[in-house]
Order: C-alpha cells, then structure tokens, then sequence
C-alpha cells in the first residue's frame, strides 16, 4: 500500500483535532510503543538525553500524564485546561518506504481560568505505516520562544 | 501601606516563632526591603564558574531584583558588576552569555571598561576636561558588587561592601556543596545547557520553604506519583523486568510519613539547612556502571563510599538557592515581585563520570521541574492558591510551628524529625536578622 502525501496531512490534522477534543485515548493508540515526544529546551538542541529538555517522554509517561488529567486529585485540572492548534498545511520532508518525515508550523493556545497563552511551535513527526494504518513513531515540537521563562503548560502540543 | 518603606524593623516585627504575618508574602513593600536588605546584606549565589570559562566570558543574571553580570576578568578571576552603564544607566549586556572580549562597550555612548569595571575609555574625553569626572562615581567605572566568593566553582556574591564573611555566613552547610561537588572523580562540576525557566505568580518564599516541606509530596503530589504507581501496578511486568524510569524519579514522592520522619533534617545557622539526614527519595537509584570504579580510583574505596553514602535532598541555601547534591542540581528562586517568582533550574555535569549520570539529573529536571513537568504542575497550583489566598482577610497569620520546641535556638546546628518546620523558622530567623542587619550594625556603632 502507498501513502499519499494527503493521506499524510490528514494524519496530521487529526493528530491535532484529537488533543484539541481530548480523545486521549484514540491519541495514545496512534504511538508506536517505543515511540518518544521530545520538546527541547534550547534552540536547535541536538540531545534529548544528556541534556535538560521541556519533554522527551516514553509511552508510560505519556500514559501518566494522560491519566493524571482526569485524576480525582489532580488540583491543577480543576477547573481543566483547554487547548487549540491551529495549524499550517505540514510539509512532507522524507520518505523513505513506509517511514515519512513531517514538518508542519502551527499556533497553540492552552487555556485555564482566567489565562491563555500562545506558543508558536513546529513540530516534526516521524511517522511509520505498520499493518496498513500510520502510526506515530517519534514526534519533536520546537517553541519558538524556548528560552522564555514559561508558566504551566498542561496539555500537549 | 506606608508602616513598612523605609522600615526594616517593622518587617523584622512580622515574624514570630511560631507564625509569620501574611504581609512577609504579599506586601510590595516588604518585598522591597527584602531585596535592600535581606539580599544585600547574605551571601547569594550569581552562576557556576563554567558558565564563564574563558576569559571575557560574561553570565548575566539578577541578585534579587538588580542586574549583575558575572564576567572572567583573568585565568583565575571572576568579578561580578552591576549591569549598568555608570554614565546614562544603560544595562551594558543584554544577552544571558557571550564573550565580551578584552573589555565592555556600552552600545549607547561607547564608553569602555575593562573586564574589572574599571574606566577604559571614553570618546571625545576632552569634553570632561576641567569638570572633576574622576572625582565622580560615574569617572570610575562599572561599579563592582561589595564581595565575591568562588567557592568550588560556584560563585557568590554579598552586595553590601561591609557585612558577615563568606565562612561565617555558611559555615558547615557548605557539605552540602563540597558533597556535589567530590561526587566527581575529578572534583569538578560543568554546566549543562541552558536552565529550566518557570514562571510563578507567587512569593519567593513559598518555594524555598516548599524545599524542606516533608508533609507535602503524599498529597499535592498524588496526582502524578500516585497515578504512576498505580499504573506501573496496572502493567503487571515479570519480576525483574527493567522499571520505566519514570518509576525510579516520580515514584518516592509517594513514600509514606513514617519514610519523610526517618530522613531527618539538619539545620544550620543562617537560614541554611537540608532534608535527608539519614535516607531520602535520591537513596535508591540504579548504579551505574564504571562509577564506583572511577570514584574508587581517585578517592580510594573508603572516601568514595562516604561521599556516595550521603543521600541528602534537598539542601536550601538561604536566601534562595537549593541543591541537590547526589543529582547535581541548583535551582535558584529569582524573586522579581512580592507575587511574582522566576525559577531556573540548572544541571551539572560531574567531570570524570559516567555519562549515565548526566542523563539520569537531565530527566529528573524534565520529570520534576519543568513547566511542562505534572510535578511542577501540582507544585505551582499550590503556591499560586496560597498567594491567592492570603489576600483573605478572615486570618492574617501563617502557621509554621511542626514540631516547633520551645526555646529553639537557631545559632546552633540540629538534626529532627524530618516532617519538622524547624527550616521554615529558621529562614525566618535569618530572613528577621538579615533585614535588620545593617540596623543592628548602625546602632552598635552610635
């Protein structure tokens, strides 16, 4: 089977509709189990490992944090936050067989009480075709602003 | 409003020995003797030693609220300058770090200064001739810090010219840093990256005292260590199956009372003090290969078990720094308002070591102290509802007095309990002293 380069911006598009409706568990699904969600913490910074990042999370934290949202005594979710990607038409910068390269610009707006901020991010998906269906195999999101002292950010760009 | 400007003493007055007033968190004007006094008159960390390896290598950083720039002057010689212009005041470096090269040039008139501060040169210098420019703050140069100490690599400064000694000051606390610091075969530590920034809109304080509050990780933090104890049980893995690592770094913040009692805490004079006496959350981590080799190799077997045998937590530096020495993190708490905090969280590199550990204190700080840490979140949403509701007028007061003794006397150093708020008081001792030190110093002189 082959994978056009629509079928690839859709992926995106509803990677992004998912998170911004919540459906965390269809977005889970989408991961490949050794899949990684990296957010350096500095500008083009190369090493998830032996340096600080804001994210490099496996599937098990993405699973706590997921769960933590709707956690009994998660006091920061009360009230919840709300989120909104807006995103521009991803690039497709590699293929290679059933592994494919994205690169897709988009605003972010997270929101809670009486707060909302904006971050302007690129993020970059690995993306493999495994048993006919895309699946998530690594996803990097650079903010623009990396080197900005931050308040909470919750959910997930 | 008015009862504190100008008033230290009235500042100093908000502290008793088992409360402290609402206004220490809340009022601008305490906020602002704070940094007049109580960071002027303490020694208080600027930046790591190699975050300005070479020379004319500048860090630009705050002391409480005033702008200083660490710069290397020569080999072995680190100064630290108010990062302001002597002539119109503009800050000479905006950007946190560079190299500036033999001297400083401010962007606004060209005036020169050497890597020391002192007045290099200024253009069309005629136009001072006769005016006695060198008799003037402003003829001498970008004006230096009152004191500067490298101790270890870490750099300290006291803004006053006169005051209490970098030893006296610290005195045996400074274990704490000489333990970070040994855990390298090498006995050197290096900066890695930039650090974490976190943005709070809270006091200061909150998050220096939250540093040694025991009693806090079961219940603010259920929310993240608890779901993922919960989840690691759900996964069912073989017995001897590798732990996610998210279970070795979140996990012990759901240790019961009883593990946080029998940790103990130390504290010394000054504010300064630390959890961990005996065990802490850092106790049972993975070795990691070739390091015990390499600390044995140049420590010797016996020295390298005693310096590994330490698992102190958190140790608080007063005023606002903490350390963890067995994960080589400093974590500085940059008071910018009475309601408003920016923290930045570095990590350190012990030379010589495995680069396993480096990995393990970058995901700590991820895991633990970024803004897009669930920790942090837990942490932050409690320090922000206190602030908010301080401003509840029903009660004026905030408790600190667990396991509070009677006649405690904070010149001395003591090991309790560890869910004790002895540290609390103890900052607050040292917050009341340091607020009226140059008082107290003006009138032993009269």
């Amino acid at each position: 089977m082959s994978v056009s380069k629509d079928q690839l911006i859709d992926f995106i598009y509803e990677e992004a509709r998912m998170l911004d409706e919540g459906r965390y568990t269809e977005w889970l699904a989408l991961w490949l189990a050794d899949g990684q969600y990296w957010m350096p913490l500095d500008y083009k910074q190369s090493d998830p490992i032996n340096e600080t990042s804001l994210l490099y999370e496996d599937m098990f934290m993405l699973k706590l944090r997921v769960e933590r949202l709707n956690g009994a005594r998660t006091f920061s979710q009360k009230p919840k936050s709300r989120c909104h990607h807006v995103i521009q038409r991803p690039f497709v910068d590699e293929r290679d067989g059933d592994r494919f390269v994205t690169n897709t610009s988009m605003h972010y707006v997270e929101t809670r009480l009486d707060e909302q901020q904006l971050l302007a991010l690129t993020a970059r998906h690995e993306l493999a075709l495994v048993d006919g269906k895309l699946r998530i195999a690594n996803k990097r999101v650079d903010i623009l602003n990396c080197d900005a002292a931050f308040r909470n950010i919750q959910l997930l760009p | 409003m008015e009862r504190y400007a100008g008033n230290p003493s009235a500042a100093a007055a908000l502290v008793e020995p088992n409360q402290v007033h609402r206004d220490v968190y809340i009022n601008q004007d305490v906020y602002k003797l704070e940094m007049q006094h109580v960071f002027a008159n303490t020694w208080v960390f600027v930046g790591h030693e190699s975050q300005t390896p070479a020379k004319g290598d500048y860090f630009a950083t705050q002391i409480g609220d005033q702008p200083v720039i660490q710069v290397r002057h020569k080999a072995d010689d680190i100064h630290v300058l108010y990062n302001r212009c002597p002539h119109k005041g503009t800050k000479i470096v905006i950007d946190r770090q560079g190299n500036t090269g033999k001297f400083f040039r401010c962007p606004y008139h060209a005036w020169s200064f050497k890597t020391d501060g002192c007045l290099l040169a200024i253009p069309l210098k005629k136009g001072y001739e006769g005016t006695d420019l060198e008799k003037t703050a402003s003829g001498k140069g970008m004006k230096a810090v009152g004191a500067v100490k490298n101790y270890r690599g870490f750099i300290f400064a006291r803004l006053a010219e006169e005051g209490i000694s970098f030893e006296a000051f610290f005195g045996d606390s400074l274990s704490s840093l000489d333990n970070m610091v040994d855990r390298s075969p090498e006995g050197r530590l290096e900066v890695v990256g930039p650090p974490l920034r976190y943005m709070h809109h809270c006091n200061w304080k909150m998050l220096v005292e939250n540093q040694t509050d025991t009693c806090h990780p079961m219940v603010a933090h259920e929310s993240s260590a608890g779901t993922a104890v919960k989840l690691y049980e759900e996964l069912d893995l073989p017995e001897g199956a590798p732990k996610p690592p998210a279970m070795e770094i979140i996990a012990p913040f759901m240790s019961p009372y009883e593990f946080f009692e029998g940790m103990g805490i130390r504290t010394w004079p000054n504010g300064h003090g630390h959890t961990g006496v005996n065990h802490s959350i850092h106790s049972n981590y993975t070795a990691i290969e070739g390091y015990f080799e390499a600390m044995t190799a140049a420590y010797g077997e016996e020295k390298a078990k005693a310096i590994l045998d330490e698992n102190r937590h958190n140790t608080v530096y007063f005023p606002n720094i903490m350390v963890k020495g067995p994960i080589q993190q400093l974590r500085v708490f940059i008071p910018l308002a009475a309601d408003k905090t920016v923290v930045e969280s570095y990590i350190y590199r012990l030379v010589g070591a495995p680069d396993e550990l480096t990995a393990r204190t970058a995901m700590y700080n991820r895991m633990i102290n970024a803004p897009t840490s669930i920790v942090g979140h837990d942490d932050l949403e409690m320090y922000e509802r206190a602030q908010e509701g301080l401003q509840s007028d029903g009660m004026e007061w905030v408790n600190i007095q667990r396991l509070l003794e009677e006649g405690e006397d904070f010149t001395e150093e003591a090991v309790n309990n560890g869910t004790t708020e002895r540290q609390m008081r103890n900052q607050f001792n040292a917050w009341a002293k340091f607020m009226t030190y140059d008082v107290a110093a003006q009138e032993a002189a009269e």
